[in-house]
């Protein structure tokens, strides 16, 4: 009960404290100070009505009486000029929610993108260093490191909390989502379930941005890719879309992505994360649409000029019936160091009835695979008679 | 807060410039200059007329031009007083250099001036 109280209102407490104290790592030390204080004193006396407000209250307290400290220290030692702080009566019920401010600090284009999705991690997530450093598998101390030099540049370089100005919103709002869907793409099966993580993120987001339409989109895009999870792999082996077993779906989660996805729409969203959700969407109907894939892919490469999108658009071209055109597509494109450019192009050419030039594709994209499960499926493509 | 911002430009992008359009171009500096945020900012002689000056072996050691061959030099800087890095990066999106192939770095200052 303690532990679910905390998993929510990290993310809010660490945001009133950086906001109030203005001061990222003095935050995260006296709200985690208020967390343990609440692990001994709620069992004791009841959950408090307000637990949020009661962990800030706490948060706060412990950070006025360290600056105190510090202040008499520092008039002793005639060394350090520290501020006086100034004592402010919480509200208990009046917290105000700046989570917001603080994603759009974490996720500041002047942070190394590492250092972003660390971050963010971090302060919003109420993942630990260590719980981190696991998920994108480098030491406890680098990430320890990492999170330190971000929150010195934070400081130093006077990168503000605040949500941006219109002006540099839709840019500065655009890398925000870029961090959730890295966290998402970070992959599944670690220790940390990322993909969980970013999910929640994306929720938050939508609650905190309810009139953005991309917003929606990311978190419907998510929603749907994810409930697909447990179809993708069957024995650890790579399961493609058309073979998946359908009962394997979460339907709630497609369910809610949708209802997402009309939000999104409702509010004109016409941005690369609707358009994804929008194909992600059409991906989990029980007939796919594939000319109105192809479509969504075109409008999508319109906008990103990415050649991984055309390549998509190729994959949806050949689902309805053009293996001719797509295969044109393909090789129009220049993405030779990409695997699945050539793992499409071989299943292009098996389609047409050119086995030996699709071996010889299979061969290329097994070169380049990346993972087990895809090495093993090319190269149960290539024993295929 | 101060901000130091350092403007890297290419060394010969003015050259093939008419008079007409290096003067919009020192327009465009001075506006940046009579921005409130700018505290003060210059425009320095080209790299070859630099003089680096290095220790060597206990010994001062004179040479003529930069100390560092790049690509981009340093043309000059601007000193500001901002509220924050976003103030600093909207002002310095604005110098002619970066659309002219060149670079800003924006670096706080360590001590606050009196």
């Amino acid at each position: 009960m303690i532990e679910h109280v905390f998993r929510d209102e990290w993310g809010r407490v660490v945001a009133s404290l950086v906001g109030f104290l203005g001061d990222f790592d003095l935050a995260e030390d006296v709200a985690q100070e208020a967390f343990a204080f609440a692990v001994e004193r709620w069992p004791r006396d009841g959950m408090p009505a307000n637990p949020g407000a009661w962990l800030v209250t706490t948060a706060r307290n412990r950070a006025l009486d360290r600056l105190r400290r510090e202040r008499t220290l520092a008039a002793k030692v005639r060394l350090l000029e520290v501020p006086a702080p100034v004592e402010v009566e919480v509200e208990e019920s009046t917290v105000p929610d700046e989570q917001l401010e603080l994603i759009f600090m974490c996720c500041h284009p002047a942070l190394a993108m590492e250092a972003q999705v660390a971050l963010t991690l971090r302060a919003l997530g109420g993942l630990t260093t260590e719980e981190i450093a696991a998920a994108f598998l480098v030491a406890p101390e680098t990430m320890k490191r990492r999170l330190s030099r971000a929150k010195a540049k934070i400081r130093t370089a006077g990168i503000p909390f605040r949500v941006p100005p219109g002006r540099l919103l839709a840019r500065r709002l655009a890398a925000v989502l870029t961090v959730v869907y890295l966290v998402f793409n970070h992959g599944y099966g670690g220790r940390i379930d990322l993909a969980a993580e970013a999910i929640r993120l994306g929720r938050l987001l939508c609650g905190l941005m309810p009139d953005e339409p991309e917003v929606h989109g990311l978190l419907a895009l998510m929603l749907c890719h994810d409930a697909r999870r447990r179809a993708r792999f069957s024995n650890a082996e790579l399961v493609l879309l058309e073979d998946q077993d359908r009962s394997l779906w979460d339907a709630a989660q497609i369910g809610e992505g949708r209802a997402a996805l009309d939000r999104a729409l409702a509010l004109y969203g016409r941005g690369p994360y609707v358009l994804q959700a929008a194909i992600a969407s059409l991906q989990v109907e029980e007939r796919i649409d594939w000319p109105e894939v192809a479509a969504l892919y075109g409008e999508l490469a319109r906008r990103t000029r990415s050649p991984v999108v055309e390549l998509n658009r190729a994959v949806a071209v050949a689902q309805a019936g053009l293996p001719d055109a797509a295969l044109g597509i393909v090789e129009g494109l220049e993405l030779d160091g990409y695997p699945y450019l050539h793992s499409t192009r071989a299943e292009l050419l098996r389609r047409l009835g050119r086995p030996e030039e699709a071996r010889a594709a299979y061969r290329r994209a097994l070169e380049l695979a990346r993972n087990e499960p895809e090495r093993r499926f090319l190269q149960r493509r290539l024993n295929e008679p | 807060m101060r901000y130091a911002v350092l403007i890297y430009e290419k060394p010969d992008v003015h050259d093939p410039l008419s008079p007409g359009e290096r003067q919009a171009l020192s327009d465009e500096y001075m506006a940046i200059h009579e921005d409130p945020r700018v505290v003060e900012g210059a425009r320095l002689q080209p790299a070859e007329m630099t003089t680096t000056i290095r220790m060597q072996g206990g010994e001062t050691l004179i040479t003529d031009g930069p100390f560092a061959d790049t690509k981009e030099v340093f043309g000059g800087y601007y000193l500001l007083e901002a509220d924050d890095l976003d103030a600093a990066i909207e002002i310095a999106e604005r110098i002619p250099a970066v659309r002219l192939g060149g670079a800003i770095e924006i670096r706080p200052l360590m001590y606050r001036h009196p």
